[in-house]
């Protein structure tokens, strides 16, 4: 099982980090996708066969929020993995992103194992 | 909320970003009120908003050599000179730093959104904000790097919660 693994995050930094995490890991990734926002995500979604979403919340244009609700309400993609890391920490915000069907929630700051950790339990394969 | 409160939850915030993101450990130095904020001789700034029932501004300011530094750290490459990647590291200490300081601050004053960061690198500048509110000031020292965090909060009387913030609220119930 090769994946493709989206990132999504407006900050250029926090995506780099996230590429070398993944690359630090045991999983078959095929390819690692960036985009800096929801409506970029959602393009990269339809044009490619993504296997998991990592997602910031607050961006630009398309939110986290509103990009968990526009792949929940689509027949293709509505099971699609997604893992939320997020400065968010309200409990509000954290329900809200359960409730729309995301797969793990971690907060910023985060260490190298945490993403990993959230990362293993999404794709239900043993740490 | 007093002073002390705010100077401790951003001192944890600070803390644990500085710690896990960077693995440095800093020092807070004392807090202090600033009316007037001097000009910068040479800095990169992040600012970064709140809004909600209250509102506010939080600020991260250091010198070049030190937001290179963070950057360096942060994204485990060499930043000799401020660039795209430092502008953006800084950004994101913003974020993360007054982004846990708004999840603290929730716990007390109710719902808070905050904005995109706006980083500033030059020299000869000046930041304040609109109005008489004055910055408390955290300075802090990592070795001999020093960055200063700013922070100011009101509240905001013209707020009203948007319908779907009162959707998620987990205090608000809704009635047909």
């Amino acid at each position: 099982m090769d994946l493709n693994v989206l990132i999504v995050d407006d900050s250029a930094a926090i995506r780099k980090i996230l590429v070398r995490v993944l690359s630090q890991t045991d999983l078959p990734i095929k390819q690692v996708l960036e985009a800096s926002d929801g409506a970029e995500a959602l393009k990269i979604v339809a044009a490619n066969d993504v296997s998991l979403i990592l997602s910031d919340i607050n961006m630009p244009n398309v939110d986290g929020l509103e990009l968990l609700t526009q792949l929940r309400g689509s027949p293709k993609w509505k099971d699609l993995s997604v893992v939320m890391i997020t400065t968010e920490g309200s409990q509000a915000k954290v329900l809200e992103a359960v409730q729309l069907g995301a797969k793990g929630y971690v907060r910023k700051p985060f260490t190298a194992e945490q993403i990993k950790e959230k990362v293993l339990a999404c794709l239900n394969i043993p740490a | 909320m007093d002073q002390e409160q705010i100077m401790s939850i951003v001192s944890r915030a600070a803390k644990d970003v500085f710690g896990t993101m960077l693995g440095l450990e800093i020092e807070m130095g004392a807090s202090f009120i600033e009316k007037t904020s001097p000009p910068e001789s040479q800095k990169v700034v992040a600012l970064i908003g709140l809004a909600g029932q209250w509102i506010g501004t939080g600020v991260v300011g250091c010198t070049p050599d030190f937001a290179c530094r963070i950057a360096s750290l942060m994204l485990m490459a060499e930043y000799p000179a401020v660039n795209e990647d430092v502008l953006d590291a800084m950004a994101e200490m913003a974020n993360m730093i007054f982004g846990s300081v708004k999840t603290e601050l929730e716990e007390h004053l109710g719902a808070l959104g905050l904005s995109i960061p706006t980083v500033i690198f030059g020299r000869n500048f000046a930041t304040r904000s609109v109005g008489q509110q004055a910055w408390t000031v955290f300075p802090l020292k990592a070795g001999a790097d020093e960055m200063e965090l700013k922070f100011c909060l009101m509240p905001n009387r013209d707020f009203q919660m948007s319908p779907r913030a009162l959707r998620a609220h987990p205090m608000v119930v809704e009635t047909a």
